[in-house]
């Protein structure tokens, strides 16, 4: 068991340094950050009326999380295997004596370091709400940590998508759709649409595959084993796919 | 040390290698030759273990690519078609990532890197970027990735391809420095260099083998005694035969 396990993840910290240099080595990191920090802050302060509501919390930040995910995650991950295809070296991965699974974890974990690099540089914003008040610190590094899982989610998304598709743009299309499709299944006006066409309990089950729907406790600061688990075992369905459509490759 | 048996692989409706077989020798330099589309990139990936065979097997020294992928992928040195590059590394960072990723013994990486720059010549461009680099400098990065892990076996697809004269010199000089301790398969379309750099000549058609010979023997196949005349000859031959 230890020895499969060993064999399937060889290559995952080499692959894991190398995605994470690329992303450095070539503007997109910090295009990345820049703007998603700027879109950040625009939503919070000007949608979100940070300072209007009166309160000492995070709430009007963490509400943009899914929204701003959806976007912005696709554009971090559409390289991740499409690039690749394009530029040959796909080949060159295959060649070497790893395992699919230790190169699709590599990948998808440096994204998410990079997600992870965006969320940490919020940091101010919860700085300034401990200058302007007591907010519940507890309950706002919990959320961080459920957002940080949810990017997980949607990364996971668009490296199976662009290991699927093998263009970036068509990866990005195709993933922000895909993400859309989970992320709106919660929201209300999809909601009442859902309610009025397929009934009470349909809209009930559509909802909870929604990841604004499992967002909402972590929101309140509250850890719901459900979310986490929904995180997870999302991003892990998507894993899968990834390793098979990666492998997909050797088929010809 | 490389064995093929009876390899195939479609697309399709379309058959691109239907059962080709061969054996190469330490101290062997294998041309594997063949006009453009007659399988040749088909062949050599199935080899390095990027493409899954319909049917057949290879064996690099002893391991089966089919039910040992890794054991085998780890004695071969692989040069795919164009040699791609992650063109946003040094070569030197390049090394270090397939060293790193052939999981070779951490206090010996330092040394294997350091040893296939020396090797591929390509010390004088180390701090440019891949991407920044010329044909032929990538192509010896390419070379200096395949060699890097010092394996028994190696398969090289075009190494010579799009280069001008000089660095056509460098490539086979280092390949002929190589070929002692190594079995060696190198595919080109440029017979001329065939003499000069292979023992053996392999003519594949439309996924058939159809010549195997030493270069020398491949020529006296044709009228006038060049391994271009052999070429278009047999080549030619399969042509009339399937139409």
């Amino acid at each position: 068991m230890k020895d499969f396990l060993t064999r399937q993840m060889s290559g995952f910290s080499a692959t894991y340094r190398r995605e994470l240099a690329a992303y450095f080595a070539t503007p997109m990191a910090y295009v990345f950050l820049a703007v998603f920090l700027l879109a950040l802050g625009l939503f919070t302060w000007e949608a979100g009326r940070f300072f209007d509501t009166g309160v000492a919390d995070l709430q009007p930040f963490f509400a943009w999380h899914p929204w701003l995910y959806m976007i912005f995650l696709p554009a971090l991950a559409m390289r991740l295997w499409a690039d690749e295809r394009a530029s040959g070296t796909d080949e060159l991965l295959l060649s070497l004596p790893i395992g699919i699974p230790g190169l699709v974890l590599g990948k998808l974990l440096a994204a998410w370091t990079v997600a992870a690099a965006g969320l940490m540089l919020t940091a101010p914003m919860w700085v300034s709400v401990n200058f302007l008040g007591n907010p519940d610190n507890t309950a706002i590094a919990l959320t961080y940590f459920v957002s940080l899982l949810m990017a997980g989610a949607y990364l996971s998304i668009g490296a199976a998508v662009s290991a699927l598709t093998g263009s970036q743009v068509a990866a990005f299309v195709i993933s922000v759709v895909i993400a859309f499709v989970f992320t709106a299944a919660g929201w209300p006006l999809v909601l009442s649409s859902v309610q009025s066409l397929f009934g009470t309990g349909f809209a009930d089950l559509v909802a909870r595959f929604s990841f604004i729907t499992q967002f909402e406790g972590a929101q309140r600061g509250v850890l719901e084993l459900r979310a986490v688990a929904y995180f997870a075992g999302f991003t892990a369905t998507f894993v899968y796919l990834n390793c098979l459509w990666a492998s997909r490759q050797r088929l010809g | 040390m490389l064995e093929v048996r009876a390899l195939e692989k479609s697309y399709g409706a379309k058959q691109a290698v239907r059962g080709v077989s061969f054996t190469v020798e330490k101290g062997t330099v294998l041309g594997f030759l063949g006009p453009n589309g007659a399988g040749k990139s088909t062949t050599m990936r199935m080899i390095a273990g990027v493409l899954e065979p319909d049917a057949g097997d290879a064996l690099i020294d002893g391991r089966s690519i089919l039910s040992d992928r890794r054991a085998a992928q780890a004695a071969l040195g692989y040069l795919p078609e164009g040699a791609p590059l992650y063109e946003d590394m040094t070569p030197p960072e390049f090394l270090r990532f397939l060293a790193e990723a052939r999981a070779l013994p951490r206090n010996q990486r330092a040394s294997a890197v350091d040893r296939s720059i020396a090797d591929a010549r390509i010390l004088t461009v180390c701090h440019q970027r891949i991407g920044d680099l010329s044909k032929g400098y990538r192509r010896r990065v390419g070379l200096a990735g395949a060699i890097l892990h010092d394996p028994p076996v190696l398969v090289l697809d075009e190494p010579t391809d799009g280069l001008d004269p000089n660095q056509k010199r460098a490539v086979r000089a280092l390949i002929a420095r190589m070929a002692p301790t190594k079995a060696i398969v190198i595919s080109t379309h440029t017979l001329t260099e065939v003499p000069a750099m292979c023992h053996r000549a392999v003519l594949i058609d439309r996924g058939r083998i159809i010549a195997d010979d030493t270069p020398a023997g491949l020529a006296r196949k044709s009228e006038d005694g060049t391994l271009e005349g052999a070429f278009s000859r047999l080549t030619d031959q399969v042509e009339d035969e399937t139409q």
